[in-house]
């Protein structure tokens, strides 16, 4: 077995041993913030397009599950595949719109697209605006396995998380993972080589946007709730905040910045508002001291030449 | 129209805000030939090139390749008709390894390059002949090296695999010598004219000995025109090319 297969097998057992130390809650909440960071990561870490706007696809894709579990009393897997669906669709609509556009600018679309979903999910009667959609049932697995105890979601999250990671881990490893590689490192040359760059992106695109609807939808059974803050723009901020602090193009970077962000938030939440400032301190200092993220630094360290 | 002509261009004109970059350029290629393009700074080589591969809309005029109007098509498409271009600057991916970069070049006939559910290892298939360009090009014991490891010669050599991955028809060759060391230089001569033995090049070129030994056809730009056209002997001695370049053919020669 590899070195890197040993690490993944290793990292497994942990999770699966984890909700014996940790809060089942805390743990469930990471693993969606991780899954989300690693959608993201996908975009922007290996096909070199930087989306300001995935919490809508997150956001809604909470509120979709949330009110089809609630409101139409469907069972949690069907739930959650309807928000990822939901999410993917609204990706093939804001991808088909923004791959168009480089740069700063598909930056800009994304971001202008993502408020405007925030004010949909603002004036919408289903969201309960303010309130959000509150008390979400986490329903019977396959209408047969209780997940009301926090244990049982835990694993059934953890098998989520598991499942998306591997099929992440694929898209990069794969035919079309080598295209989007070669269009983040030389647009222009992929496209001389043949290579319809848009169609590439806007399949990137759709991916990265359904595993964060995924994500979003885990995250509204396991805690219970859909917000408003899940659509904000400052969620669109704090995922690429994750991604560049746990190491951008790395595999295991998002799930390390988005645990430690999550960590942050619940562990310093004595400090009020101070949270955001050290969070934000704590990005300075690790743009300034090590540009390439937390995994990105060690993997350097480490002298690991081949690119993941 | 001959069909030994494989490129050819008709009143070819850019013009940007007013600014005439390229002014009525009439261009033939002759298939199989090593064709050059040349001229001072600004003479708008490279917007012909960006015009022929579409990377730029063309204002007015025509291009035909193998007869058929191309002037309304997208980069991809003339890129798969089989005209392919290097960029000034070199064109690498240079966080992938050596071997990929041309893999990428060798993966799009496969089909399977919007397969997201397939392993890396159904690549490896092209890895024998990804080789083989590699070894073309004297590369092949840096097959796993990063390519931004590359010194820059080395770079260029490794894009003109790339290119020959696509087995093209018409090689557009943008300043291959460019920024070289000598030794570097020489070498990238010897590739052109061995991968130009059974296809057509076009390229932009300011190096004179190297010009003067490759190509079959010189094409001098000035200001956006076509100023003289033939082969190196007669282009060479033309005074107006002499003057357009104030000297410079000399102290490059």
């Amino acid at each position: 077995m590899s070195r890197t297969a040993i690490l993944y097998v290793v990292l497994l057992a942990m999770a699966c041993i984890a909700p014996f130390v940790g809060y089942p809650l805390f743990l469930m909440k990471c693993l969606c913030f991780a899954l989300f960071a690693c959608a993201f990561n996908l975009l922007v870490g290996f096909t070199g397009l930087l989306s300001f706007g995935h919490a809508m696809f997150f956001g809604f894709a909470a509120y979709a599950c949330a009110h089809s579990a609630k409101v139409w009393g469907w069972t949690p897997e069907v739930a959650i595949l309807f928000g990822t669906l939901s999410a993917g669709l609204m990706g093939l609509v804001v991808g088909w719109l923004a791959v168009r556009r480089q740069g700063i600018y598909f930056a800009m679309v994304t971001l202008a697209l993502s408020q405007m979903v925030y004010f949909i999910c603002v004036q919408a009667p289903f969201t309960y605006a303010e309130d959000g959609i509150q008390g979400v049932p986490r329903g019977k697995l396959l209408g047969v396995i209780d997940l009301k105890d926090d244990m049982v979601m835990y694993y059934f999250v953890l098998a989520i998380f598991a499942a998306a990671f591997a099929l992440i881990y694929r898209v990069i490893h794969s035919p079309f993972g080598q295209v989007l590689k070669s269009i983040r490192e030389n647009e222009p040359r992929a496209l001389s080589l043949g290579y319809d760059v848009d169609k590439y992106k806007l399949v990137a695109f759709v991916l990265s946007a359904a595993l964060a609807g995924l994500a979003g939808a885990t995250k509204s059974l396991s805690l219970g709730l859909a917000t408003l803050t899940d659509v904000t723009w400052q969620m669109s901020g704090e995922v690429v905040l994750m991604t560049l602090l746990g190491g951008m193009g790395t595999i295991l970077g998002p799930v390390v910045g988005a645990s430690a962000i999550i960590a942050m938030g619940n562990y310093l939440s004595g400090f009020g508002s101070w949270v955001t400032i050290i969070m934000g301190a704590t990005f300075v200092v690790c743009v300034l001291l090590f540009r390439r993220g937390i995994v990105g630094e060690i993997e350097h360290r480490l002298g690991k030449k081949k690119s993941p | 129209m001959s069909q030994d002509i494989i490129l050819e261009t008709r009143q070819l004109t850019k013009e940007f805000k007013g600014f005439v970059a390229v002014d009525g350029v009439n261009l033939k290629v002759k298939r199989g030939s090593i064709h050059a393009l040349i001229g001072p700074n600004g003479a708008g080589k490279t917007t012909v090139f960006n015009l022929l591969t579409k990377f730029l809309p063309v204002t007015s005029g025509q291009i035909l390749y193998n007869g058929q109007d191309i002037t309304a098509e997208k980069p991809v498409q003339v890129a798969r008709r089989g005209m392919v271009r290097s960029f000034q600057i070199s064109a690498v991916f240079p966080h992938l390894t050596v071997l990929e970069n041309v893999r990428v070049g060798l993966q799009r006939k496969l089909g399977t390059s919007f397969h997201f559910w397939k392993p890396e290892s159904t690549l490896h298939s092209l890895n024998a002949r990804a080789m083989e360009l590699l070894e073309a090009v004297d590369l092949a014991s840096f097959a796993d090296t990063q390519t931004v490891e590359l010194p820059y010669g080395r770079k260029r050599a490794l894009e003109i695999a790339t290119t020959l991955a696509l087995d093209p028809e018409l090689m557009l060759l943008d300043e291959p010598t460019q920024g070289m060391g000598h030794e570097d230089v020489g070498r990238v001569v010897e590739l052109i004219r061995k991968v130009a033995a059974n296809r057509t090049v076009l390229m932009v070129e300011h190096n004179m000995s190297v010009i003067a030994n490759l190509s079959d056809t010189i094409t001098v730009l000035a200001r956006g025109s076509v100023l003289a056209e033939g082969p190196y002997e007669t282009v060479s001695k033309d005074p107006k090319v002499l003057e357009a370049y104030v000297g410079t053919v000399e102290e490059a020669a």
